[in-house]
């Protein structure tokens, strides 16, 4: 009589249904929560269309980004506003600059600086943490303290200070950007690793015999990954708000070349004249860049951290 | 805890001396100076200048001098570029401005993150939690130097109702949009940790408890769950209190109010070094002892923390 009715048919045949289940690893689990954060998705193909624009945007420029059209110069008001016809799709800036070729280029400066100051910081920062970490004792506590200390100096003074005494460059300022940028990640790398280094898979490691620094490289290093990666998923975003900020400031890199900050800045300076997309252009690139920024690295938390919602 | 705060405190002090030495010293190397011009001058004239300045004795006597000077008598000497203006008096003018706006925006961003992030944890997965996120992600892309044109944009250009710069005495009509710039994008980032700080406490068992013995959910938020969730919004104050810094160096320049920050930067494109590392040397203390102070806030807030 039990095992004829009909949701104990139903159950049983749940029960004896033997489909294998295959295990996960921790990074599959953490890809199938990334990939099912519907903002973080959406927000890696806008970034993904940002970065093809920059990339194949320049072969439809008309005009070049140092390049002067005289005869617009005259009436920017007038003559200046995104057209077609004269090639100029967003436009042109105050001197008569194509606003077009001048924000692929800001673009492109701002996604490397982002990119190139978050990597410098991942990497010099994770070092540094884990060999501060690991060794321990006092050489930690010296090591630390050295962090502590650059740490309680605001960074952007740091980094104007940087830039005015060795000079505007490119090259400076990813200098300037990684050299404030390390020092929080020092800091996170080093508390992982004092928590992993006293667990039984290291002991175990250390009694097979590996040496210290393969310890450090297979066995600590992987662990510590995930909050790597989040961090530096944060850290790109700062960086580009950073460098904009000094850039609106007129102390961040120099003609012909321009970032987005910069860009900004000489569109609020002229907005008085009417000349309203020298302003929302960059605007849009600059917002869109930083909120889909925000959004996958909220996405990577939640994904590599679940602990953590 | 007077254990801890004296620790903390023998800490921050070698902190603020070496920033000064670091200061000085990436001064001295840095290739040209305030008085290198197009003209060059004779060496006789630049020779008397620099003996003017100190800057003609060995290095060590300089930066002796100068440490000592700020020790003792805080006093960061003269300016390189004015030629009747110490630093002393250019951060006397300016600084008092900065601290008034910039500790208003402090007020208004704390007050009004924290009360946007628990109305949202308290009223979860509503409109106005939606609200409130939205808002505090945007705020977060909005940092001051997008706010400031946005709202000289619509408050000066199109509605005509707010003054676009100057200082005035600090009429309310002048304090108005640099708060507002100043304040929004860590507004944001405080009503999002608030928000997210609260959850957890709500989740929490000993919330459960109170809520399970009958208490009035007012009590509960009020007398329970209000002291954990500001935990880790204190412990943001400091980097806080960073944002407003170099917030209002932008602020200082776009507003033209005569803060700091104009002199600050106009000291960067000048070259005037005297200006540009006192005012560093003087952030970077504030920074410092705001540091210490947050750090036994904290102590003080929290019962687990025992030192």
């Amino acid at each position: 009589m039990l095992g004829k009715s009909q949701k104990a048919a139903h159950l049983a045949e749940e029960i004896t249904d033997y489909t294998v289940i295959q295990g996960r690893s921790l990074w599959q689990d953490a890809r199938m929560r990334f990939v099912r954060n519907k903002a973080a998705m959406a927000s890696i193909f806008i970034l993904a269309m940002i970065v093809l624009f920059t990339i194949i945007g320049p072969y439809f420029a008309v005009w070049s980004n140092e390049e002067i059209d005289w005869n617009v110069m005259g009436d920017v008001r007038g003559m200046g506003m995104p057209s077609i016809e004269t090639g100029h799709y967003f436009g042109v800036d105050d001197l008569g600059r194509d606003l077009y070729s001048r924000v692929i280029q800001a673009t492109t400066t701002s996604l490397l600086v982002g990119l190139i100051g978050a990597a410098t910081a991942l990497i010099v920062g994770t070092c540094y943490g884990i060999a501060a970490g690991y060794i321990g004792g006092r050489t930690d506590g010296v090591m630390m303290r050295f962090v502590d200390i650059l740490l309680a100096i605001p960074a952007t003074l740091i980094i104007i200070l940087l830039l005015v005494v060795a000079g505007r460059s490119f090259f400076m300022l990813f200098i300037a950007l990684g050299a404030v940028g390390w020092l929080t990640m020092a800091r996170i790398v080093r508390g992982q690793t004092l928590t992993l280094k006293n667990r039984e898979f290291i002991e175990a490691a250390r009694a097979a015999g590996v040496s210290e620094f393969t310890i450090m490289y297979r066995h600590i290093l992987p662990n510590l990954l995930g909050v790597v990666i989040v961090y530096a998923s944060l850290l790109v975003p700062e960086m580009i708000l950073t460098e904009s900020f000094i850039s609106f400031l007129g102390l961040g890199i120099s003609e012909p070349y321009t970032s987005l900050g910069r860009l900004i800045a000489e569109g609020a300076g002229t907005m008085g004249y009417g000349t309203l997309w020298q302003l929302m252009y960059p605007l849009t690139f600059y917002v869109a860049i930083i909120i889909t920024m925000f959004f996958i690295g909220d996405g990577l938390r939640d994904a590599l951290d679940p602990k953590d919602r | 805890m007077l254990a801890y705060s004296l620790r903390r405190l023998l800490i921050a002090i070698p902190t603020i001396l070496l920033l000064i030495v670091a200061c000085f010293f990436l001064m001295h190397f840095a290739p040209g100076g305030p008085f290198t011009s197009e003209r060059p001058l004779p060496p006789q004239v630049l020779a008397n200048i620099e003996a003017r300045y100190g800057l003609d004795q060995p290095l060590w006597k300089q930066l002796w001098d100068y440490l000592y000077n700020i020790v003792v008598h805080f006093d960061f000497g003269p300016s390189f570029k004015f030629k009747d203006r110490d630093v002393n008096d250019i951060i006397a003018q300016g600084f008092p401005i900065s601290l008034t706006y910039g500790s208003l925006s402090f007020l208004v961003a704390t007050a009004v993150g924290v009360s946007l992030g628990i109305a949202a944890a308290i009223k979860h997965n509503s409109w106005i939690d939606y609200f409130a996120v939205g808002l505090g992600i945007a705020a977060q892309a909005l940092p001051n130097f997008i706010m400031g044109p946005i709202l000289i944009l619509t408050f000066t250009l199109w509605l005509g109702w707010l003054p676009g710069g100057g200082w005035h005495g600090g009429q309310w009509q002048y304090l108005v949009m640099p708060v507002i710039a100043l304040a929004t994008s860590y507004m944001g980032s405080i009503a999002r940790i608030t928000r997210s700080s609260m959850l957890e406490v709500l989740n929490s068992n000993f919330i459960r408890t109170a809520r399970a013995k009958g208490l009035p959910t007012r009590t509960v938020i009020w007398r329970h769950a209000l002291k954990p969730t500001l935990l880790p919004v204190v412990s943001y104050l400091g980097p806080v209190f960073v944002y407003v810094l170099t917030g209002s160096v932008f602020v200082d320049i776009y507003f033209s109010t005569g803060g700091l920050g104009q002199a600050y930067v106009g000291s960067a494109l000048s070259r005037d070094y005297a200006v540009l590392l006192g005012v560093t040397i003087l952030y970077g203390a504030l920074t410092v002892v705001v540091n210490l102070l947050t750090d036994l806030a904290y102590a003080w807030f929290d019962p687990k923390i025992r030192y």
